[in-house]
């Protein structure tokens, strides 16, 4: 009896009420950043807000009160944290809307589109929790999912879908609808590593020789880790998407740790993946590029394929300083592409180091959730699949902010909730209902089945103990 | 709009911001020792629950029926998830008795809480495994999960 009181001493309340109160303070935030867009820009309240601030409120209610029917012990913190995020994503992107300097040429219409983007994100967040009632069932799915990801990958390299913008090959095209099905394929990737490992954890746990005081895995169990190191090589060489390429390499490689608990894995990937940059920046003119503007940002910031956007993004956060310029105070637009990878910057300048720390503390927040219902949760299957998709978010932040701080080379992801981007955004609300739904099943108290275990022990001596192996 | 006004506005806008994360930190931090059940609560509460000997899940269509040996010594022996909890093992008041040298006596049980079925543990010797993983504490399991206890191998089937 005493074994499941180590953990679960404790039992978890629902914590729904102060769900909602976070939700509350979200809708502050978020409705809030629109009204002082509209007083910084305008100068008057805008008269939309409140239609805006209605349909903002009723898509939270709406993805609240599907928590409370279909997953009502889930973690209260997540899904208040990332509607604080997109509220306040939305309110810069209109900011960038409203501005009409010269240097903005982009389309007016970008927040519309964004908060129609986030309904059919809030409609999936809430199909995924009604439809999905256990994760267990994705196990099932394992090989399915991995090779419905690999297809997702390969489709913007068919002829006629894909579509190459800026240089990088991760769209396609369907009439009017353009895509990212790397957004999805990350999301698939993340069910078939926990199903494949859950199952094979033991293989590549045990096996392998000590060199060192780490143990480095045998020859013949590289097979999956030099799979996923070839799928991530082919999307830098072939799509020249490098920030893809680190997140899928990456996720495969902290799922793969934590499930064998061996440091021996973490030497051989990053070596590999070392090895992989090392020849990308050899052979390709576009690495050798981004690595350059990395090291002497300020050289190259009058050339063409030049450090411009970087220079601008690091000049606005230093402008912003610690409390930033006020909304409408600020020029993000001389930064190209603020509203969708530059966005960091945008806040950065207008809203200044104080709130970006808070951003960064809102992903700190979701990944730190994602950790503890890892911990939590009761399966193994629920445990890797909730690291990887915690793992998503932390990758993708750093990648995102330490390249447009200079921390590391640029390259294109984008911000999850923040940045523009439909794709991105519908992704991330379904991977936040698998995680609530995870959270569901692992903070649901275990029942209590047995009334009486008083005359268990009697029968041990006559019991055989099974040999495994 | 004069510059104060504005700079008001920025730090009003500022402060709400922090005072999200911090809520949202504080909620963490009530959430991260739960509410404490006193044992003695708990103790009291299972037993009765017990004794109404725990009403099974409504039937829906869909749900599962029955609890079935699908392999070992026993194959086909099978017990009406209506006479929940069932009690797995060698024992002669076991729901399903099993001819395996490698269970125990009294090993496991299912039953049901809310619209869940539940397999738990009695401290057996050798254990009970839902999929290849050893349980520590009642599992859900649903139809087709495979549990397999000693060589024996039970599933819920409709």
């Amino acid at each position: 009896m005493s074994q499941d009181h180590t953990l679960m001493g404790f039992v978890h309340r629902r914590r729904r009420g102060a769900e909602l109160f976070l939700l509350l303070l979200a809708l502050a935030v978020g409705i809030g950043a629109y009204a002082a867009v509209g007083l910084g820009m305008e100068g008057t309240i805008p008269a939309d807000i409140v239609g805006y601030g209605g349909w903002l409120t009723a898509l939270i209610v709406v993805a609240h009160v599907a928590v409370r029917i279909f997953a009502p012990y889930a973690d209260p913190v997540l899904l208040p944290v990332v509607a604080a995020l997109n509220g306040l994503g939305l309110a810069v992107i209109h900011r960038l809307d409203l501005d009409n300097t010269a240097q903005c040429v982009d389309n007016d219409t970008f927040a519309r589109q964004q908060l129609i983007w986030m309904t059919l994100g809030v409609v999936l967040f809430v199909a995924t929790l009604g439809l999905l009632r256990d994760h267990r069932l994705l196990q099932r799915l394992t090989y399915t999912t991995g090779l419905a990801a690999i297809v997702l990958l390969l489709l913007p390299m068919v002829p006629i879908i894909g579509n190459t913008v800026n240089g990088a090959k991760i769209w396609i095209s369907v009439g009017p609808f353009s895509f990212q099905p790397g957004e999805v394929a990350k999301v698939l990737l993340v069910i078939a590593f926990a199903g494949y490992l859950v199952l094979h954890r033991d293989a590549l746990a045990l096996a392998g020789r000590r060199v060192l005081f780490i143990d480095l895995p045998r020859g013949r169990d590289l097979g999956p880790i030099l799979g996923m190191w070839a799928v991530s090589m082919f999307i830098l060489v072939f799509q020249r998407d490098l920030g893809s390429s680190l997140l899928f390499f990456g996720i495969f490689l902290i799922m793969l740790y934590v499930a064998t608990e061996r440091p021996g894995w973490l030497v051989v990937g990053t070596a590999l993946f070392a090895a992989g940059a090392f020849a990308g920046w050899q052979a390709f003119g576009h690495v050798q590029n981004r690595v350059n503007i990395w090291l002497d940002p300020m050289a190259y910031y009058d050339q063409s394929p030049g450090s411009g956007q970087l220079v601008e993004g690091l000049f606005g956060m230093g402008w912003g300083g610690l409390i930033g310029r006020g909304f409408g105070e600020g020029a993000p637009c001389r930064i190209p592409y603020a509203e969708s990878d530059f966005i960091v910057p945008a806040i950065g300048e207008e809203l200044g180091l104080t709130a970006v720390l808070a951003v960064i503390l809102c992903y700190g927040l979701i990944v730190e959730r994602a950790l503890r219902i890892a911990l939590i949760s009761r399966d193994g299957f629920g445990k890797l699949m909730a690291v990887g998709l915690g793992s998503i978010f932390a990758l993708q932040v750093f990648v995102v902010v330490g390249g447009v701080t200079g921390l590391i080379p640029l390259t294109g992801l984008t911000t999850p909730f923040l940045s523009y981007g439909g794709s991105s955004l519908v992704a991330n609300w379904v991977v936040i209902a698998l995680l609530l739904r995870i959270s569901d099943q692992a903070r649901r108290p275990a029942p209590r089945l047995s009334e009486a275990d008083s005359d268990t022990g009697s029968d041990s001596e006559s019991t055989q103990v099974v040999k495994l192996k | 709009m004069s510059e104060l006004t504005l700079f008001l506005i920025r730090f009003a806008y500022l402060a709400i911001l922090w005072i999200f994360v911090l809520s949202a930190i504080s909620v963490i931090r009530s959430d991260m020792f739960g509410a404490r059940v006193p044992e003695t609560a708990r103790g009291g509460a299972a037993p009765a629950r017990g004794k109404s000997k725990a009403k099974s899940p409504s039937r829906r269509r869909g749900s599962p029926t029955h609890l079935i040996v699908v392999e070992g010594d026993n194959t086909g022996a099978r017990a009406e998830l209506e006479d929940a909890p069932l009690l797995i093992g060698r024992g002669s008041d076991a729901a399903i008795r099993l001819d395996d040298d490698y269970v125990s006596t009294r090993h496991a049980r299912v039953a049901a809480s809310g619209d869940e079925w539940f397999v738990e543990d009695l401290g057996s010797t050798n254990g009970t495994y839902v999929g290849s993983v050893r349980i520590t504490q009642p599992t859900t399991i649903g139809l087709g999960i495979q549990v397999r206890i000693g060589k024996t191998i039970l599933e819920l089937r409709k």
